[in-house]
């Protein structure tokens, strides 16, 4: 066999393997160049600049102090402990609103009837935050529908005062979130089995055991995976607090919003929107120890 | 020809026919108003010139330029306190060739004040637009009294009074106060304290606070729906909720509305220079202002617009502003650098108390 033969060989056996890999590589550089490009570089170039301010010559320096700045102005950490405990107990809300639903949907109607109400649920989603909001400021506002029927019907003589409350945000970050609580939840108690509740029964065990005991332990994965979407959709939401919330309701995001847009302080903006970032998966990490759940089991 | 031949025919046309285009498109950044859909399509008639409007206001057009150095716009349209600062640190406009401008049309000392205010190193950087003012909306049936900044803290409309949290009620709160925050643009450490007690009236009063409106919309919301009677406002949403209900009108405050106007700026990077010099020029034309004005109801800087306008527009302008109204309008003069953390420290002090 000649030397040119011998290559052309060699060549013949090892090109499927070079163009498997060579086609991976080739599907894989648009996914790399996206989370290169938009997501990996646009963070790192925050975080260097979190880490910068302007000296008197106005040149860039490294420096602490837009995290310091955090700490000592109490108005800054006050205003992120607000926002967290809000976003929990929005949670723990939607978690008490939402369970009923869930396992009605999955235990008690058929699943020809769930798909119907499932729809209903996602129908809200569809027409985007912005305007579920305005639908609830034309709900609650004090010459609104709702204030406009109480009246009607004799129950109140002054306009109960709804909107632009506590009260009105919270329905606002709940309305929004609570649906991301419900789906995770539903695909867990799916899975389980009826015959373990009804066993329970028969073995004279109590409507409020057998929940305590079989459905929380057992949908406990799906409680905490909703629970850790709807708090970070609400620690981080923006147009509720801002539109429905009160004269008092200043959100986290509102003054990283502020530090970026209003005093164009993007060095201070960015190690705020990192504070953001760690505290809250901080209160993530310490929620799923507590629980005594692991992230890969809640992911998946 | 083969299909294969033909769609390669047919892609090299496309492409030529797009850069082509390319060449001639025109990418404005404005406010809501600014370009009407009528004089969009007449302008792009009469240059072939194809026009991209995006909206937005002073703080996204900076923080966008600021993110590009200036590209990705061919003109913006930025109020005119708002330049000087942001140009010196940021680079982000280019000084306006006053030659290109028919200066002829504008109304002169308007021009020579924008060239002024917008100068950086004896250049200026902006032509003006429209002007309008800051005062009050209020409900005439309501609140009759209401007439002067301080009533946005006066007991008498407890629970009927609203503002927008943001840096222009800050002046005006110290105006109603019967001090002249301009005066101590020049001293940093008297603002600061001018800042504080404004800070403090705000919050000793933000019980009688109904809720802050944030934008153009909620702020016609919270006075039309009778959620408030006593409100801060922009003069042409004021008479704009005027035609639909007669008992609401924008009124001038005692201590003095506060006037700004809105420039044309070109960005540092802007590709068709050219074509955004051919923009100005068009707009100001007296008949294409006025339709601006009739539309929006801001003041135009168009010397002749004047006789062209509705007649609905004089007489809303005369309604709220007496002459000694007008000569006590406040102009917004540049923001000194680092003013503007000064108040955005007191606006989330003020936005956080009970």
């Amino acid at each position: 066999m000649s030397q040119n033969a011998k290559l052309q060989n060699t060549l013949q056996t090892t090109k499927p393997k070079n163009s498997f890999n060579v086609t991976l590589y080739l599907l894989i550089i648009p996914v790399l160049l996206w989370l290169v490009l938009l997501i990996v570089l646009p963070h790192l170039d925050l975080l260097v600049s979190s880490f910068e301010i302007e000296n008197d010559d106005g040149e860039m320096v490294f420096s602490l102090a837009n995290y310091i700045a955090f700490f000592k102005e109490e108005i800054y950490w006050l205003t992120f402990v607000k926002t967290a405990a809000y976003a929990i107990g929005v949670t723990a809300l939607a978690f008490i609103i939402t369970f009923p639903v869930a396992f009605y949907l999955t235990k008690v109607i058929s699943k020809k009837n769930a798909a119907f109400f499932i729809l209903l649920l996602l129908i809200p989603l569809w027409v985007g935050e912005l305007v579920t909001v305005y639908g609830w400021m034309v709900l609650l506002g004090d010459h609104g529908i709702i204030n406009h029927f109480l009246m009607a019907i004799g129950i109140v003589d002054e306009p109960i005062n709804m909107l632009y409350t506590d009260f009105s945000m919270i329905i606002g970050l709940l309305y929004m979130s609570m649906l991301f609580m419900v789906v995770p939840v539903m695909s867990t108690l799916e899975s389980l089995d009826d015959s373990l509740i009804e066993a329970a029964s028969d073995l004279g065990a109590s409507k409020w055991t057998i929940f305590r005991t079989i459905i929380i332990p057992y949908s406990m994965p799906g409680i905490v995976s909703g629970a850790i979407i709807v708090f970070m959709l609400v620690i981080g939401d923006y147009l509720a607090p801002n539109i429905l919330g009160g004269k008092s309701s200043l959100w986290f995001t509102e003054q990283i919003y502020n530090k970026f847009l209003t005093t164009f302080n993007w060095n201070e903006g960015a190690a705020f929107g990192f504070l953001l970032l760690m505290l809250s998966s901080g209160i993530i990490w310490l929620a799923l120890k507590f629980s005594g759940q692991k992230l890969d089991r809640v992911g998946s | 020809m083969t299909i294969k031949s033909k769609i390669l025919v047919g892609a090299v046309a496309i492409a030529l026919a797009s850069s082509a285009m390319a060449k001639d498109t025109l990418k404005i950044i404005t406010w809501k108003g600014y370009a009407p859909k009528e004089l969009v399509s007449a302008f792009e008639k009469e240059t072939g010139i194809d026009v991209k409007i995006t909206y937005s206001n002073n703080e996204e057009m900076v923080a966008k330029l600021r993110a590009t150095r200036g590209a990705g716009f061919d003109l913006a349209q930025p109020s005119q306190d708002r330049i000087t600062a942001v140009q010196k640190k940021h680079h982000i406009y280019q000084a306006i060739d006053y030659s290109k401008v028919n200066t002829d049309q504008l109304i002169t000392s308007m021009v020579d004040a924008v060239k002024k205010n917008t100068g950086v190193d004896g250049k200026g950087y902006g032509v003006p637009h429209v002007y309008g003012t800051t005062g009050m909306i209020v409900n005439k049936k309501n609140a009759p009294d209401a007439k002067d900044w301080s009533d946005l803290w006066n007991p008498k409309y407890k629970g009927k009074i609203s503002y927008r949290l943001k840096r222009p009620l800050l002046i005006a709160a110290a105006f109603g106060m019967g001090k002249d925050p301009f005066a101590l643009y020049g001293d940093k450490k008297a603002y600061q304290a001018l800042i504080d007690e404004v800070e403090k009236k705000l919050i000793d009063s933000k019980p009688l606070v109904k809720n802050y409106w944030t934008s153009g919309d909620t702020q016609v919301e919270i006075i039309k729906s009778g959620d408030a009677d006593v409100i801060s406002g922009w003069d042409a949403k004021g008479w704009s909720v005027h035609k639909t209900n007669p008992d609401i009108d924008f009124i001038a405050p005692k201590s003095g509305a506060l006037g700004w106007i809105d420039t044309f700026a070109i960005p540092a990077k802007a590709k068709n220079v050219e074509g955004a010099y051919k923009w100005i020029n068009f707009i100001m034309r007296p008949k294409n202002a006025a339709i601006i004005t009739n539309a929006s109801n801001y003041g135009t800087a168009s010397k002749d617009a004047a006789k062209y306008l509705d007649a609905v527009i004089k007489a809303d302008f005369e309604r709220s502003f007496t002459a000694e109204d007008i000569a006590n309008i406040k102009w917004h003069p540049p923001v000194p650098d680092g003013f503007e953390s000064i108040e955005a420290k007191a606006l989330d002090r003020i936005k956080a108390a009970k």
